[in-house]
């Protein structure tokens, strides 16, 4: 149940406000229980849907939680930002002729359901002996610490920021995903004798040799290096990276300035280039900041990685969708922007990925006035530890290379999330740190 | 959460103040040239001061009391606590291995940085003179630092109320027409002061070195925050420096994007002057 448009761009509280326990029974009932479940091999980290579903049916809602938790110990998070359609929804034999059931709200529910009664603690392993390094406290970093202390191993996650948290604390506005339920879930996470040491940069004030004297060390650091477009204007005040445009408002409260002493720009006209999650939750920001928003995109809205809830907010929002069409320049004044300067693209025919190719159409040239502009335009991994480890093997986009197991060119060292795989989901960065995590487990075990 | 007690705090002059910080994993790795980030309380900002000393597991810091944050630090005392202080961040300066000639000039609140770039250059067997200069002498900081470690020290202020009177390129100008061979010069301080005195070594050739100080936030590479042209390529000063080849910085691009929030400045002085917001808010 969304939250009226009108009202929830006046503050920064959740928009889906959840199913209610009697709207989840009957969602739960609706299961076929598919003795083949494909729902489950829709799923990152292999969360036995079904069974949660069942326990849901049954009004055993603590259940459920047990059953998610052997898999996931996000299941609040992962209930909220998961892109559903394309996973285990995408799935569900219910959504060829009807729609799929809703099971991202379960686990939401069962989430919030046992959260609101107070969780209790998974039980862990008997103690091993062994050290884990986990540097980054993001999705990944999470997982895998979290999976390698119930398997009895000692963790100590090392995180550069002041919050632990990564991408879920300083990128996911709080009214897709609030920070009181990301912060509950890292407590989880500590509850199982996870250490968190925030303040600590990996490379910088936790030397390599430090690092590559535990037993085993899992790099979770993500995709955090912000790409630009390269384009004439860019460095004109008012131009923002995404990272940066959130960074403020979600980790610095730059939204209460100056109550808070981290200010933002915002102005009147903001324009956001890109069609991805991070571009959608940018210009709903903006949006919550007053400004009108218009958001440009180089190929079509069916093309947009975003998911489907995110691109649907945005607009009932009000956030103006430019589509196919590309900035060539940011215009200044007075040393502050004043506009951009954008080319339509023509769409052809969509390739492999079943995204179009497009191509700039010569002489549409035209300028969309300005105060802000916010690049979405993707993330690389974060140069700082990479460059301290120049032995680490890596791909051709500079992610690090790991293989099925999670391991690197460096012994007992491992990689997941998207450090490994690029910039992608809050669930597979935790679904490759689970492997991670077991594979950690065998070694360390041998 | 981190207990990042201040053990000493003081005042350099009315403006400049002095603190030492217990960091101990700031205070174990820094080296010369690096920086940290301060985030004294869950409202403040995150802001970037250079690391101006270590003794033990202790950090040394010197500000200029002219922003919110500045001001609200120039008010802790002895035995406070901040939030947060995160580092060493950025690449240590490129100090080589003796005997090469280095100047390193210091401007304002800039000659902080000296004292360990100088101390680092000394300890590699170099031979090291040093320039700091300040508005008057009121403003002249790190005088008996600088003393102590350099081999030669010179002293400006532009109103000539002590030492030299003039700028600190004066005298970086004379040694340069001296014929005397400099291998390196470190030029630390505002942006206009680095952007002028850094044409002095250029006619020479000589390897010139500025501390680039733009806006940051995370300070690890994250947001793109502190972006400067270098050589017409776009830099983060962050992770690339915060030290870079002085002549090749675009000086109008880091002014104009450092001046970006001024008026957010003056709004949120005058919110805290208003509100009288206790400036010594309980560390979370």
């Amino acid at each position: 149940m969304d939250r009226n448009p009108n009202l929830r761009i006046t503050d920064f509280n959740e928009v889906d406000l959840g199913l209610s326990r009697e709207e989840v029974i009957a969602e739960a009932k609706r299961c076929i229980q598919c003795k083949k479940p494909r729902c489950i091999s829709g799923c990152p980290v292999g969360i036995d849907i079904p069974a949660f579903i069942q326990a849901i049916a049954d009004e055993k809602f603590q259940d459920a939680a047990d059953i998610i938790k052997k898999d996931n110990m996000l299941p609040a998070v992962c209930g909220r930002v998961c892109p559903q359609e394309t996973q285990c929804q995408g799935e569900c034999i219910l959504g060829k002729k009807d729609l799929p059931i809703s099971i991202g709200q379960l686990e939401r529910f069962v989430a919030d359901f046992e959260r609101k009664k107070g969780a209790k603690c998974p039980k862990c392993a008997p103690a091993t002996g062994k050290k884990v390094a986990v540097v980054g406290s993001g999705p990944a970093g999470l997982a895998c610490a979290a999976e390698l202390a119930r398997r009895g191993h000692s963790v100590t996650v090392f995180e550069s920021l002041h919050e632990a948290g990564g991408v879920l604390m300083y990128g996911i506005p709080a009214f897709r995903m609030p920070k009181d339920i990301v912060q509950y879930e890292i407590d989880q996470v500590k509850k199982l004798g996870v250490e968190i040491k925030t303040n600590h940069i990996v490379g910088r004030s936790v030397s390599v040799d430090e690092l590559l004297s535990y037993d085993a060390v899992f790099l979770g650091t993500g995709a955090g290096l912000p790409y630009f477009m390269g384009i004439p204007g860019e460095n004109l005040p008012g131009v923002y990276s995404a990272n940066e445009f959130l960074t403020r408002v979600n980790l610095m409260g730059a939204n209460k300035f100056p109550e808070n002493d981290t200010p933002v720009k915002v102005g009147k006209k903001v324009v956001v280039v890109g069609g991805g999650n991070v571009a959608m939750d940018a210009a709903r920001v903006a949006r919550r900041m007053g400004a009108d928003v218009t958001l440009m995109y180089r190929r079509g809205e069916a093309d947009m990685p975003a998911r489907l809830d995110e691109v649907r907010h945005a607009k009932e929002e009000g956030v103006f969708f430019m589509t196919a069409t590309n900035p060539i320049a940011i215009l200044g004044e007075n040393n502050a922007v004043s506009g951009v300067k954008a080319i339509k693209m023509e769409l052809g025919t969509p390739g492999d990925d079943g995204r179009c190719s497009f191509y700039p159409i010569e002489g549409s040239e035209f300028v969309v006035e300005a105060d802000v502009v916010i690049e979405a335009i993707g993330q690389g991994p974060n140069p700082l530890l990479l460059r301290m480890l120049p032995e680490l093997t890596r791909n051709r986009n500079g992610s690090v290379a790991v293989n099925c197991l999670g391991e690197t060119s460096i012994q007992k060292v491992y990689a997941g999330g998207d450090v490994a795989t690029g910039a992608a989901t809050v669930i597979l960065a935790m679904g490759t740190a689970k492997e991670a995590a077991v594979a950690i487990d065998h070694m360390l075990k041998k | 959460m981190g207990n990042y007690t201040i053990v000493q705090a003081r005042a350099l002059s009315e403006a400049v103040f002095e603190m030492w910080i217990h960091a101990p994993q700031v205070a174990r790795h820094a080296k010369a040239g690096q920086f940290c980030i301060i985030h004294a309380d869950g409202a403040g900002e995150r802001v970037p001061l250079t690391i101006s000393g270590t003794n033990g597991d202790n950090i040394r810091i010197a500000f200029m009391a002219v922003g919110t944050t500045t001001k609200l630090l120039a008010t802790l005392k002895t035995g406070d606590e901040l939030r947060d202080v995160a580092g060493p961040l950025g690449m240590p300066s490129d100090i080589a291995e003796g005997p090469e000639t280095v100047v390193i000039v210091g401007g304002g609140v800039g000659v902080a940085c000296t004292p360990i770039l100088a101390q680092a250059a000394k300890d590699a067997g170099n031979y090291v003179i040093g320039i700091i200069g300040a508005r008057n002498r009121d403003l002249l900081i790190f005088e008996d630092d600088m003393r102590a470690i350099c081999n030669e020290l010179y002293v400006t202020t532009d109103d000539g109320s002590y030492g030299i009177k003039g700028f600190a390129s004066g005298p970086l100008k004379e040694l340069c027409e001296s014929g005397r061979k400099i291998d390196k010069v470190w030029i630390i301080g505002p942006g206009m002061m680095m952007k002028v005195t850094s044409e002095v070594t250029r006619p020479f050739g000589i390897r010139t070195y500025v501390s680039l100080n733009p806006v940051m936030v995370d300070g690890t590479g994250m947001c793109g925050s502190c972006r400067v042209t270098v050589g017409g390529e776009m830099k983060f000063a962050c992770v690339d420096g915060p030290e870079f080849d002085a002549h090749e910085v675009d000086w109008n691009d880091l002014m104009t994007r450092q001046r970006m929030y001024l008026s957010e400045e003056k709004q949120s002085m005058e919110y805290h002057e208003e509100h009288h917001v206790c400036r010594c808010r309980k560390v979370e």
